[in-house]
């Protein structure tokens, strides 16, 4: 191995040779069509031992529902089933769906067709390993989420003939968290877990951890500042703010992790 | 093989305990070096000429020499921790990552004791 194959191997310039996305097949639209539309989609096989390629797929917007799941949806059931795609709710409920559609990660099942380009790219969600097509494995997120202890944690034990009391006002505080769906559209769009998602736990992660914080029912807020507490499980955020500028639910993991960060500050004084 | 749990790999090896002191810092450094950065660039720009006597005698004046050096130690300081959050964002290599951190330390620490040093020489000259 030479020099400079060494360098470019510890600073990484380009993609690797296996992972350089190649033209894949074109399927037409039928004849008759009234109104196509074009749809370039990733796709790869790990079976096939091939490199990921663009498959280009003509629909007729006049014979498909108005969002990209729908798209999707259409091509597996009448153009190539080979397709490979999570989908549940069709309504932004489950997160299932979250891919990179134009460039911007987002849930297919709420992103208008009529929205996008005139050829509409879809791509897996950015930096995560890819199982099949637009299917990323999510387990290394999943494990970031139940590392947070996503549940309430006390001493003190439940009132015996009641659940945990709340007011109008603590319930409130949770309003802008709780709704959360982990889809990872943050997450994947954040440079910053891009370069670390060993370490940091990235903004949905950290959102999450706020819920907790915030709740009034919790009585760990102090081990859950403690358990945050990092140069990089924390603090790996530079407010890029893409979090929040692509959240399908429009929540702030942002501002969620300014309130961390403040909180963290505020008990040292 | 590896048979950690994804859980084990998440948890990696706990919190660090540490890193809100050098965060807040950057931002009160940062703070402090905007009306100081301000004030050192208005400053040398309204000299009335860059000869060598003028500027020695601009520096040795009392309120020049305390700000001068506060903008000396801050601007170094602020520069080496942004340094070492670039550093600890791109490089992966373990041993470049604590050599660079290291180095980045000692070159710092060293740049801004010269210039410290290079400014009382001039203050304290008879």
């Amino acid at each position: 191995m030479n020099l400079w194959t060494k360098l470019k191997h510890m600073a990484l310039f380009s993609l690797p040779q296996n992972s350089k996305t190649k033209p894949g097949k074109f399927h037409p639209a039928p004849e008759n069509t009234t109104r196509p539309r074009r749809f370039e989609i990733y796709r790869y096989d790990p079976e096939s031992g091939e490199n990921p390629r663009l498959d280009v797929y003509e629909i007729d917007l006049n014979r498909c529902g108005p969002m990209i799941l729908d798209a999707i949806i259409k091509i597996k059931n009448e153009v190539d089933s080979s397709l490979a795609f999570r989908r549940s709710c069709r309504e932004g409920v489950c997160g299932s769906c979250a891919m990179n559609i134009d460039g911007r990660n987002t849930l297919a099942c709420t992103q208008e067709i009529e929205d996008c380009g005139e050829v509409v790219k879809i791509y897996p969600l950015p930096h995560l390993p890819v199982i099949k097509d637009l299917v990323p494995d999510m387990t290394h997120f999943f494990a970031q989420y139940a590392s947070i202890k996503p549940w309430v944690r006390t001493q003190t034990p439940p009132p015996a003939d009641r659940e945990r009391l709340q007011s109008r006002e603590e319930r409130g505080k949770l309003d802008g968290l709780y709704e959360c769906i982990l889809c990872a559209c943050c997450s994947t769009a954040c440079p910053s877990y891009w370069w670390n998602s060993e370490r940091f736990l990235g903004p949905a992660a950290l959102l999450q951890a706020h819920r907790w914080i915030q709740d009034s029912r919790d009585e760990s807020t102090g081990e859950r500042l403690d358990d945050l507490e990092d140069p990089f499980k924390l603090y790996r955020c530079h407010t890029i703010m893409n979090c929040t500028d692509v959240c399908p639910k429009y929540l702030s993991p942002a501002k969620a992790i300014a309130e961390i960060k403040r909180l963290l500050i505020e008990r040292q004084h | 093989m590896n048979y950690q749990t994804p859980l084990g790999r998440a948890r990696g090896l706990g919190s660090a305990g540490q890193g809100s002191h050098e965060w807040w810092r950057q931002r009160v450094t940062s703070v402090a070096l905007i009306p100081l950065t301000f004030w050192f660039a208005c400053s040398i720009a309204l000299l009335p000429g860059l000869e060598y006597e003028a500027v020695l005698n601009w520096i040795a004046a009392p309120w020049n020499s305390v700000l001068l050096l506060f903008f000396i130690i801050l601007t170094t300081y602020h520069t080496l921790l942004g340094l070492q959050v670039v550093i600890e964002d791109y490089i992966h290599t373990p041993w470049v990552k604590i050599l660079s951190l290291v180095g980045i330390r000692l070159v710092f620490y060293f740049l801004g004791l010269a210039a410290v040093y290079a400014t009382l020489r001039i203050v304290f000259a008879d």
